[in-house]
């Protein structure tokens, strides 16, 4: 609790920091895409997004992990916690990529296999959040939700690869490819700028989320003594 | 300046783009933050209040139950 | 080992006796086909060509439909706490409660899988693999199902939140399922529909082992 409050305002500067001069080398450094032209742009908001979906439900996997086997209850605050932010990517990915896709595809949804996985994997965040809001009981919760978690960390890469699969029977070759090292120089900082920038903000919105959760733990404490005390 | 938020012809689809991400990491921000402030509150409220002493009230039902008995 | 084969019998007893809802399944089965063309309209070679389709995505939803009672309603009847107690290992358990819920849903769906593939205008010459796709791929079916039933045990409108959590899991088997049927059906060059069938069972054999052991997980998480 003391250290995140020191580490939070950091992480905060940092994450603000990180996302303005990743958005001024997105807009006015990077140079179009011979290809795609201006559109291009789109990737520095869109592949970051893309990247920490998958990243925040790893991390939200491992702390459950961790919950399952250690019973530290700080672990199974922080699996809670990453789940909205989790969805908050990857529905971010989905939208920036529907809108990359107006003009490359000529539609705004295309049965991609990446915007497909996405879109399951938003599911998944979904039914991860849907536990936490049916359950009353904060263990028990923590317990079920924790399982589906490590379930969903194994069936993710298989959903990504039979959607992978299943595309390639249905369709060629996807417009999305990025250019791996090949890549300008000067698109590729402001892109890893902003995927550092996404994590800053995982970081801090995670701490913020984790602290309302120990204080929210605390006033369910009191308010049950002050029941318990009345009646 | 106008070339610029036309972004050669894609300004459509860029500028949604960067607002949809300003709104969605911004409005994340905004309510764990928001929900931080009220949970903070609450703990507040709760412990300022002329809460029962730790074993006010609690004691006092026990003994007058047990005279009930 | 008899403690395992006599919950499957007695798996199987509830649900054929009167009452038990054993044909249910593949009730809901029949009249969501039909809804089917009525939906499309009479075109029979649209028909043939989504047949395949159609056909698991209504045999998903089948299973689907009966899995919320898996472990719900010997929860409530206190069952499930004398079997929790029982020697047999839970996992163990959550299997033998698989396998009676294989038997008496994804077997009877399989069978009736000729008739509704008739309904849909299917080639008779591929009622065999749409019925080898089914069998291969249902078992995976009932393990996941089993995860979301023993994660949502004792939760009030548990039903609904299964759907939720298990239909994205679905969605592979669904992938390689179809792919098998459809890789026939186009008489696809090479091997294809043999390697959309391996790797369906590759799937369900995974699921062998995480549909017990996650659906374990999820009971004691519930129960304790």
């Amino acid at each position: 609790m003391k250290l995140s409050g020191i580490l939070l305002p950091w992480v905060s500067v940092l994450c603000v920091g990180l996302l303005g001069v990743g958005t001024y080398g997105a807009l006015f450094v990077a140079p179009a895409d011979y290809q795609q032209g201006e559109a291009a742009r789109i990737m520095y908001v869109h592949v970051p997004a893309a990247w920490m979906s998958l990243a925040t439900f790893v991390f939200m996997a491992v702390a459950s992990a961790l919950a399952l086997i250690f019973r530290h209850p700080l672990s199974d605050l922080c699996a809670k916690a990453c789940a909205p932010i989790g969805a908050g990517f990857t529905f971010l990915a989905l939208l920036t990529g529907a809108l990359w896709g107006g003009p490359m595809w000529g539609t705004f949804w295309e049965w991609d296999p990446r915007l497909t996985s996405q879109l399951i994997l938003l599911f998944i965040y979904f039914g991860y959040m849907a536990i936490w809001s049916t359950i009353e009981d904060p263990t028990r919760a923590a317990r079920v939700a924790a399982v589906l978690a490590l379930v969903g960390s194994i069936m993710v890469p298989i959903i990504h690869y039979s959607v992978d699969w299943w595309n390639s029977l249905h369709q060629g070759p996807s417009v999305f490819r990025e250019g791996g090292p090949s890549i300008h120089p000067d698109m590729l900082w402001p892109l890893l700028v902003m995927a550092l920038g996404y994590h800053a903000f995982l970081i801090a919105v995670l701490l913020v989320r984790m602290r309302t959760e120990i204080i929210r733990r605390r006033v369910r404490a009191l308010q049950l003594r002050r029941v318990g005390g009345l009646a | 300046m106008s070339e610029f938020f036309a972004m050669g012809g894609y300004g459509l689809y860029i500028w949604p783009c960067f607002i949809a991400t300003v709104i969605v990491l911004g409005g994340l921000a905004l309510v764990s933050w928001l929900g931080w402030k009220r949970q903070t509150a609450l703990f507040e409220r709760l412990q300022a209040e002329p809460s029962p002493a730790p074993e006010g009230p609690s004691s006092v039902v026990s003994s007058s139950a047990s005279k009930g008995v | 080992m008899s403690a395992f084969w006599a919950i499957v019998g007695q798996e199987v007893k509830l649900a054929t006796r009167v009452g038990g809802g054993g044909g249910l399944a593949v009730f809901f089965f029949l009249v969501a086909i039909t809804l089917i063309p009525l939906g499309v309209g009479p075109n029979m070679p649209l028909l043939a060509q989504i047949a395949p389709g159609i056909l698991w995505v209504i045999l998903l939803l089948s299973c689907l439909l009966t899995l919320d009672r898996l472990f719900q309603t010997d929860f409530e009847d206190g069952t499930l706490d004398h079997l929790m107690l029982s020697p047999l290992p839970l996992e163990l358990l959550v299997l033998a409660k698989v396998v009676g819920h294989w038997l008496t849903t994804g077997l009877p769906l399989i069978f009736a899988s000729p008739l509704m593939a008739l309904m849909l205008n299917l080639d008779p010459r591929h009622y065999p693999m749409m019925m080898v796709t089914m069998l291969v791929g249902s078992p995976a079916l009932s393990l996941l199902g089993a995860i979301g039933a023993g994660l949502t045990v004792g939760i009030r409108r548990g039903g609904l939140l299964i759907s939720l959590l298990v239909l994205p899991f679905y969605m592979p088997v669904l992938i390689f399922g179809v792919g098998a049927l459809r890789a026939v059906l186009v008489s696809a060059p090479g091997d294809l529909a043999l390697r959309n069938l391996a790797l369906l069972a590759a799937l369900s054999l995974l699921c062998l082992v995480l549909g017990p052991v996650a659906g374990a997980a999820g009971l004691r998480a519930n129960l304790r």
